[in-house]
């Protein structure tokens, strides 16, 4: 697949139909990647990578890229496309300047869950499709691919690309991974029991921002959180109620909007599950005002700026609820 | 600490619309209808001014319960303010309930300018509720808290 991507990266250059590529290359570690814009045919040949670990969603670079001078070339995963559609939606990219190829994407691998195993000093990771063998600096050692898949490729809502300009390879299939069950297992416990659940999640917080920062749905050039007059833009480990407010603010700015891409767990450093506040939201609204995918299309217009004059009172909370 | 249920005097943070409801609350005051001076009204222009934060604010500066008063559905003076209302309130309160903070410190009510009776009413019934859920804890922060 990379060398494929690699040749019609070189291609589309050389045609001048774009004058840069927006991708991965390694990062600090052979286990991570960071995206990275290459200009030129030597670049992509040395640096380009795209494989198990190549998880970033790409699209929010693009509100940036997309203003400047030429057209760049995206390579967007699936789940990636929703984010580019609901961005084009929202008027942050510049849709014309963007050439989107499609890529299938296998479950991305989780150098962290690797890591829990107690595997350490990674240099290379091998996939056979049902084995991972690591190389490491102690030797080799293997285990099976499924414990290691990428918390937010577990519930993937399916390989089908909503916006591209070509593809590469076959365009797969949407499915469903029951991504609602975890919230509706949450929803069925105690008040107390949810409390507590959420405290021991949130209180790991360090406020380092990485997840509002990651978010493509998070493109305010001026955020809230950024306001020092307003006494949340420090750390919120002074308070508990820093940290709710946070969280509840961050997940709500992005209620109907929200693709679900899971980037925002995906780069926590603290693993909260943060894409289960998001999808409490998404199930809501499913259940309330019909069935809605934020990127499915371009032009779609959110639940949460519109309305129907018979939408249920907000008393349906206290109707619906258990304990 | 023991929490003396007696001695327990909620705080009630009321969002009322400019048009209908803080209307209506002021008609139950001339009209001499009684509601609880827990009550706390706080004016704004229609209740889809009421951002999300003003509610969680609301509760960190030691509200116990938080209700968002607005003109009845079809009636707001800017004509669809309040339907927004609706949707995001809801999902809002949905979130509190989901993180396991008790939904029944938030309320949403449709009052007119001519209810100042449901206003009272209202009013009584929401302090009376939030009274036996006792003093907001889940959603307080310490720094504020009333010695
Ligand atoms: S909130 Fe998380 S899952 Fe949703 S769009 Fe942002 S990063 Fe993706
Ligand atoms: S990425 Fe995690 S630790 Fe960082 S601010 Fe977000 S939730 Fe907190």
């Amino acid at each position: 697949m990379q060398e494929a991507m690699i040749k019609r990266a070189k291609e589309l250059l050389a045609e001048g139909i774009v004058n840069r590529v927006i991708g991965w290359k390694r990062g600090e570690f052979a286990y991570d990647s960071t995206p990275a814009i290459f200009e030129t045919p030597e670049e992509l040949e040395r640096d380009f990578v795209y494989d198990d670990l190549t998880a970033s969603n790409l699209s929010k670079y693009l509100i940036k890229e997309s203003r400047k001078a030429g057209k760049i070339l995206a390579f967007l995963k699936p789940c990636d496309t929703y984010s580019l559609n609901q961005l084009t939606c929202e008027h942050r990219v510049i849709r014309e300047n963007i050439h989107v190829i499609g890529i299938p994407c296998d479950p991305k691998i989780d150098a962290e869950k690797i890591k829990a195993k107690g595997i350490s000093g990674i240099l290379g990771i091998k996939n056979d499709g049902v084995d991972l063998t690591i190389d490491t600096i102690y030797g080799k050692e293997s285990m099976p691919v499924s414990e290691a898949i990428m918390e937010k490729c577990l519930s993937c809502k399916g390989k089908k690309h909503v916006t591209y300009d070509e593809l590469i390879g076959e365009d797969g299939e949407l499915c469903d991974s029951g991504r609602f069950d975890m919230v509706a297992e949450l929803e069925a416990m105690t008040a107390q029991e949810r409390y507590d659940f959420w405290r021991s999640q949130l209180s790991k917080c360090i406020r380092c921002n990485a997840c509002r920062n990651v978010c493509p749905a998070c493109t305010c050039e001026k955020c809230v959180f950024d306001n020092d007059a307003s006494g949340i833009a420090n750390k919120a480990a002074a308070d508990s109620f820093e940290e709710n407010m946070f969280h509840i603010i961050r997940a709500f700015h992005v209620a109907g909007r929200c693709t679900d891409c899971g980037e925002c767990s995906r780069v926590c450093p603290q693993n909260i599950p943060l894409h289960m506040l998001n999808r409490k939201f998404i199930k809501d609204i499913n259940e309330l005002y019909g069935t809605y995918q934020a990127g499915e299309k371009p032009d779609s217009v959110s639940p949460l700026t519109s309305y129907t004059l018979d939408d249920c009172e907000a008393s349906i909370v206290h109707e619906r609820g258990t304990e | 600490m023991q929490v003396n249920q007696k001695e327990f005097e909620p705080v009630i943070a009321a969002f009322c619309c400019n048009w209908c409801s803080y209307a209506g609350a002021d008609l139950s005051g001339t009209n001499r209808l009684s509601y609880p001076s827990n009550v706390k009204i706080i004016r704004v222009p229609c209740s889809c001014r009421v951002n999300p934060m003003f509610i969680l604010r609301a509760f960190q500066r030691g509200a116990d319960g938080v209700i968002i008063c607005g003109c009845h559905p079809g009636d707001c003076h800017y004509t669809s303010g309040n339907y927004f209302t609706r949707r995001r309130m809801t999902l809002l309160f949905s979130m509190l309930d989901y993180l396991g903070i008790e939904r029944d410190r938030t309320r949403v009510e449709w009052v007119s300018a001519a209810e100042g009776a449901k206003f009272a009413a209202t009013m009584n019934d929401f302090t009376e509720t939030v009274r036996k859920l006792g003093p907001n804890r889940r959603l307080e922060d310490l720094r504020c808290r009333k010695q």
